[in-house]
């Protein structure tokens, strides 16, 4: 059987966000959702997980700092100590409250660019990468919900009606 | 869905829909370019580019171009650098520490305000760097694999901590603007008809589609690099008071100098956003936006922070008495009553006194009064940088090496062609960038737009 891909779309969130809880409620099953701003709470209806990057943060932030202790060990204690003012140098921790500020500031740096690194690879946006959105008004005012045959055991005539029955904008269905 | 008090006057002023706010952030940009534009870009371009021809001087002459002599080897240079780095830390306090306080009304100013943070410590880093002389070695300042030992740069500097943070603090909030631009470009690119703009928007854009997924990844990094970018605010202000404060100089090496620079940043970043928003709001017709309580709001951060620095500038002099080192009470003496006394009384008008008007209501919430007191406290800040830095060296331990400092043509060239470069791209980001966070905007128009508000009242 071809498959059917109903493009809902919606004139305001909340109609879409109602009308996501009815059709999951009914069994049906929710592809995609493409909005001009984040809808709040409908990730739980459409059942988007938690994403993990905050926990990448923490990662690439923990490199950062082992990173830079290595970094002012190698470069002031091990390769080349420098006498400077008489500070102590013949050991990392007790020439470490000076290199505070730059194990911070590199773990701050390693932070936050793998975070963001990560979050367009994830997404897949990255420089001259096509837009995917399947209307331009999703990123004026516009909702619009994407919904399969393929995904549901229901007929598309079923689809069809069960979307009729919300709150809907346009209707658009495409064979593929 | 989050309910606002109905007592909390509306954010978005007008009854606004969704695409009304599109319209009325990008129309400005498929548009032509208004004449009140290319006259101010003109004119902007011009002051840069006498800036270059200086900067261009200063690298084929070298560093004894400028007024520095024996005694004052920082003067100018140092002084716009910390002005600029100053001014350079509202953006990102706006979008994160007011992100993680969930202060609605950034979101009408947060954009600009760090476009002007990016800006103004591309500005910044211009006087260390150029000040390096040979320019072309400022790469040295990194710890790269080299062949003279090897040598590496000393981590135990304060210089050098400035070198990672600016670098750092820089690129972040780069990072940061981007991302919350790229929904932003999108939207233009779904707007635009004219075939080139369209395609340059839609490299700019990433390919950005608003996806559920995309969204909820989207608001998580904003939150954590709010979450990170807020201590980083915070240290970069305070490595560069260490510059001075970790120094042997009186006058300079003071324990109080991280808070109080912190405060100093803030106090003059908020000065400068408002001096921006006020012409922008009114060229570009963002009134409905960035209105009276925006500008409110922002006028009581800087009577809070001018009021600690008034109460930083008053423990300073106070401690170098009671200290009983006799340098440093000189210091201080010389501060207010030598030469330069002028230069410290300017500073103390502008940021101490002149801010406490905003007390009375009448008077935050006037556009002109605020816009002459954004120039002030402005004025005042660059003041202040100078009486550190330059009234504490100029006169030495021994009166046989006082020395005076007198600012050469390029001097003030530099400084104020970096005002001339700022203006100049902060031109062409309100006119080619969303200048408002459409995208942010649109989630706050049910709670705290004005025809909703009205409407749910019970």
């Amino acid at each position: 059987m071809a498959n059917k891909v109903f493009h809902v779309m919606y004139d305001d969130d909340q109609k879409l966000l109602h009308a996501a809880e009815k059709l999951v409620a009914q069994g049906l099953r929710v592809k995609e959702v493409f909005s001009p701003f984040p809808i709040h709470g409908l990730d739980p209806v459409i059942g988007v997980k938690r994403t993990r990057l905050a926990i990448c943060s923490f990662l690439y932030a923990t490199t950062g700092t082992i990173l830079s202790i290595l970094g002012t060990w190698y470069f002031m204690v091990s390769d080349w100590d420098w006498n400077i003012g008489g500070k102590p140098n013949f050991t990392w921790i007790e020439n470490a409250p000076a290199f505070v500020p730059v194990m911070f500031e590199f773990s701050v740096f390693c932070g936050a660019h793998g975070m963001a690194l990560t979050y367009l690879l994830r997404n897949g946006t990255l420089p001259g990468m096509p837009a995917t959105n399947p209307d331009p008004r999703t990123t004026d005012d516009k909702f619009v919900m994407e919904i399969n045959t393929e995904d549901n055991h229901q007929s598309a005539q079923e689809i069809e009606s069960m979307i009729r029955a919300t709150d809907v904008f346009e209707l658009s269905i495409k064979d593929y | 869905m989050f309910k606002e008090s109905n007592i909390r006057k509306p954010l978005i002023l007008g009854h606004k829909t969704y695409h009304d706010i599109t319209q009325d952030i990008v129309g400005p940009i498929e548009g032509p370019a208004p004449k009140q534009w290319k006259i101010a870009f003109t004119i902007a371009l011009i002051v840069a580019l006498y800036g270059v021809g200086c900067i261009m001087y200063l690298v084929g002459v070298g560093i004894g171009s400028w007024g520095l002599n024996k005694t004052v080897g920082w003067a100018w240079d140092i002084t716009n650098f910390v002005w600029w780095v100053g001014i350079g830390h509202a953006g990102t306090l706006i979008s994160a520490v007011l992100l993680l306080f969930r202060q609605r009304w950034r979101m009408a100013i947060n954009r600009s305000a760090e476009a002007m943070t990016i800006f103004a410590v591309m500005m910044a880093a211009v006087f260390p760097v150029f000040h390096m002389g040979r320019v072309w070695m400022a790469y040295w300042t990194l710890p790269l694999p080299n062949q003279f030992g090897s040598l590496w740069p000393n981590f135990n500097s304060a210089l050098m901590w400035d070198v990672f943070a600016i670098s750092t603090y820089f690129s972040v909030s780069l990072v940061f603007w981007y991302i919350g631009l790229i929904p932003d470009f999108a939207t233009i690119r779904d707007r635009m008809t004219k075939p080139r703009a369209k395609k340059i928007y839609s490299i700019l854009s990433f390919g950005w589609s608003g996806r559920a997924k995309h969204w909820t990844r989207f608001e998580e990094v904003s939150l954590v690099l709010a979450g990170i970018a807020t201590p980083l605010v915070f240290s970069v202000h305070s490595i560069v008071s260490m510059d001075f404060a970790t120094s042997v100089v009186p006058g300079w090496h003071t324990t109080i100098f991280p808070p109080y620079f912190v405060s100093g940043a803030i106090f003059s970043g908020f000065a400068m956003v408002q001096t921006l928003l006020l012409i922008m709001r009114k060229t570009m017709k963002l009134e409905a936006y960035i209105h009276l309580k925006h500008i409110e709001y922002m006028n009581i951060v800087i009577i809070v922070t001018g009021s600690i620095v008034g109460v930083a500038y008053l423990t300073e002099l106070f401690i170098s008495d009671y200290s009983g080192v006799q340098y440093e009470s000189y210091a201080f003496i010389n501060r207010f009553s030598g030469p330069l006394a002028w230069s410290y009384w300017s500073m103390m008008t502008c940021n101490v006194i002149s801010p406490q008007l905003f007390w009375f209501k009448k008077l935050r919430t006037n556009l002109g009064f605020t816009f002459a007191m954004s120039i002030i406290v402005n004025i005042g800040m660059w003041f202040e940088r100078f009486v550190i830095i330059v009234t504490s060296i100029h006169r030495d331990y021994v009166p046989a090496a006082w020395g005076e400092f007198k600012a050469s043509v390029i001097d003030i060239g530099m400084f104020i062609g970096t005002i001339g470069i700022f203006f100049t791209l902060f031109l062409l980001f309100a006119r080619f960038f969303p200048v408002l966070a459409l995208n942010e905007l649109k989630t706050i128009l049910k709670t705290s737009g004005e025809s909703y508000k009205n409407d749910n009242k019970h």
